[in-house]
């Protein structure tokens, strides 16, 4: 199993602290790196792609130090969050100069079979710098992905992408991380990291702010109300049977439904059929409206 | 030495617009030569004025601080350098590759030029001299400044500050500096071969050949040093 390791580790320049004690590992699937600009994602990125040394603390990855060891790309690929590629290469080019660099014994075969997994083999033949944001940031993908890693990070890799791109990326993503790949991509929009991976980490003002599944995280925030909307078979009815419930602060009636706050989670899923059984009211909607890492991060980063 | 990084290099170099600036400065050189020719001015001034004035003061500094900071430097300033260096490749791989690209575009875009200059100056003798000084100078240079790319994110104004400051100015200034200065190794040479009143050197050849040495194995060996610790900025640095 590939693992990266980070024991205590921090990073500052001079006075500033970009990375505070952080301490975490990552396994096989896709983890999200969250955190606003500036929270020192791509600071933590690099030392574990071995382009910065912590200032205290050790980054290991599948057990060998990242740092002023070269051979750790062997089963480590970095898509960095600089769109810089060669553009006076063809995709082709590039990415079978990737595959010989890493002296792979069929570079041929490994260009082809990364460029077709990031589908750019129709465009292949053309030079890099006549490529779409898009097409660029695949192709860099694929040249990171030519030597099959064992470990993949990806700095922002959804930068420039239109939506059907990103589906395809997140798609393979998921793809690396079902088939037991290490893979770590960092984003600043929430929705990117709730679509690609059930696994969060989140980065605010350089310290680990919350780790693990993002629905348990917001789960763990128990002195904030979870807000549900709720459609049933009589809601005012049932507006009125929920309010005497200890368990939730606040309900209000639409014409859509119910929007219900409860200050306990656990207490209000399992009150709340109970509730409708009794009253005799069928629900026909429950939704989790506040769901979404925007407010589990907003959350974080207000408390 | 690394084929796949040395073809990324030549194509990254010569895909540049940078490598423009390589063909003015030798043209001029040959062309100033020729209009001392037909002016009938003398050899001795045409060789002052022209191989060392021009050539060897600027031809050959400027062409192999152009190539050289231009190698790595390039590449780390606009980010591609990333591609090359997630490789499992240990780092005098890369230093190798980088600097035999850099001293073979540079020697060939000024040894030859120089070459024609001289002969067009004096003798073949001459020009033999001046090719051979020249590219002496040229792998030293480039050494010196693919290390200066390393060191430096502004690689280009230092090297110039070297070579208008240290080695056009002070040198004729302060007699001590000359053994710090690749363009009297390179003279020194080229007279030495040469064995012409036309040029002088400034430094015995003996001192310039290590001097050479010493100055382009301890660049290429710290280059490697620091590509070892090569860091990529952070979003807070």
């Amino acid at each position: 199993m590939t693992t990266i390791e980070l024991s205590n580790v921090s990073r500052w320049y001079g006075n500033v602290v970009a990375v505070n004690n952080i301490t975490m590992t990552l396994g096989p699937g896709v983890t999200g790196l969250l955190g606003p600009n500036g929270a020192g994602k791509t600071t933590l990125l690099h030392m574990m792609a071995g382009f910065l040394p912590p200032s205290r603390g050790t980054v290991t990855v599948a057990g060998a130090p990242a740092w002023r060891n070269p051979s750790v790309y062997r089963i480590l690929g970095l898509v960095s969050e600089r769109e810089a590629v060669h553009g006076f290469l063809t995709a082709w080019e590039f990415v079978l100069a990737n595959a010989k660099l890493h002296r792979l014994p069929d570079p041929e075969a490994a260009a082809r079979r990364a460029l077709s997994l990031v589908e750019m083999t129709e465009a292949q033949d053309r030079r890099i710098d006549t490529y779409s944001k898009g097409m660029r940031q695949r192709t860099r993908v694929a040249a990171a992905l030519v030597h099959d890693p064992q470990v993949l990070v990806l700095d922002e890799p959804f930068n420039g992408m239109d939506p059907r791109q990103r589906l395809q990326m997140m798609d393979l993503l998921h793809e690396l991380g079902a088939a037991g790949r290490t893979i770590l991509f960092s984003s600043h929009i929430l929705e990117e990291v709730e679509q690609v991976s059930g696994t969060v980490q989140v980065i605010v003002a350089g310290r680990l702010a919350a780790s693990g599944d993002y629905r348990s995280i917001r789960r763990l925030m128990t002195h904030r109300p979870h807000v549900f909307s709720i459609h049933s078979s009589d809601d005012r009815r049932l507006a009125v049977a929920l309010i005497g419930q200890p368990s939730v602060t606040g309900v209000e009636l639409e014409s859509t439904g119910l929007t219900v706050r409860a200050g306990d989670y656990g207490t209000f899923t399992r009150a709340l059929p109970k509730i409708a059984l009794a009253e005799g009211i069928r629900v026909r909607r429950l939704l989790p409206s506040d769901e979404s890492l925007e407010s589990v991060f907003s959350y974080l980063v207000a408390s | 030495m690394n084929g796949t990084i040395a073809w990324i290099t030549a194509r990254g170099l010569f895909g540049r617009r940078r490598f423009l600036l390589l063909f003015p400065l030798p043209v001029l050189l040959i062309g100033l030569v020729l209009l001392g020719r037909a002016a009938d001015v003398s050899n001795a001034d045409i060789a002052d004025v022209a191989l060392v004035g021009l050539g060897f003061s600027v031809v050959l500094p400027i062409i192999a601080l152009v190539v050289g900071a231009g190698v790595l430097g390039s590449e780390i300033e606009d980010g591609t350098a990333v591609h090359i260096l997630t490789k499992p490749l240990p780092r005098h791989e890369i230093i190798l590759a980088k600097l035999a690209v850099a001293a073979g575009v540079t020697t060939v875009a000024t040894a030859v030029p120089m070459f024609i200059a001289a002969a067009l100056t004096d003798s073949v003798r001459l020009a033999i001299g001046v090719a051979l000084g020249t590219a002496l100078g040229a792998i030293t240079y480039s050494a010196l400044f693919l290390l200066l790319s390393l060191v430096s994110r502004r690689p280009v104004l230092i090297g110039l500050g070297y070579i208008l400051i240290w080695e056009d100015t002070l040198v004729n200034l302060i007699s001590g500096t000359r053994v710090l200065s690749v363009q009297q190794y390179a003279l020194a040479v080229s007279d030495r071969i040469a064995g012409t009143d036309l040029l002088t050197g400034n430094v015995s050849t003996p001192v310039a050949l290590v001097m050479a040495a010493v100055l382009t194995v301890a660049s290429t060996v710290f280059a490697i040093d620091r590509l070892r610790s090569f860091t990529l900025a952070g979003e807070t640095s």
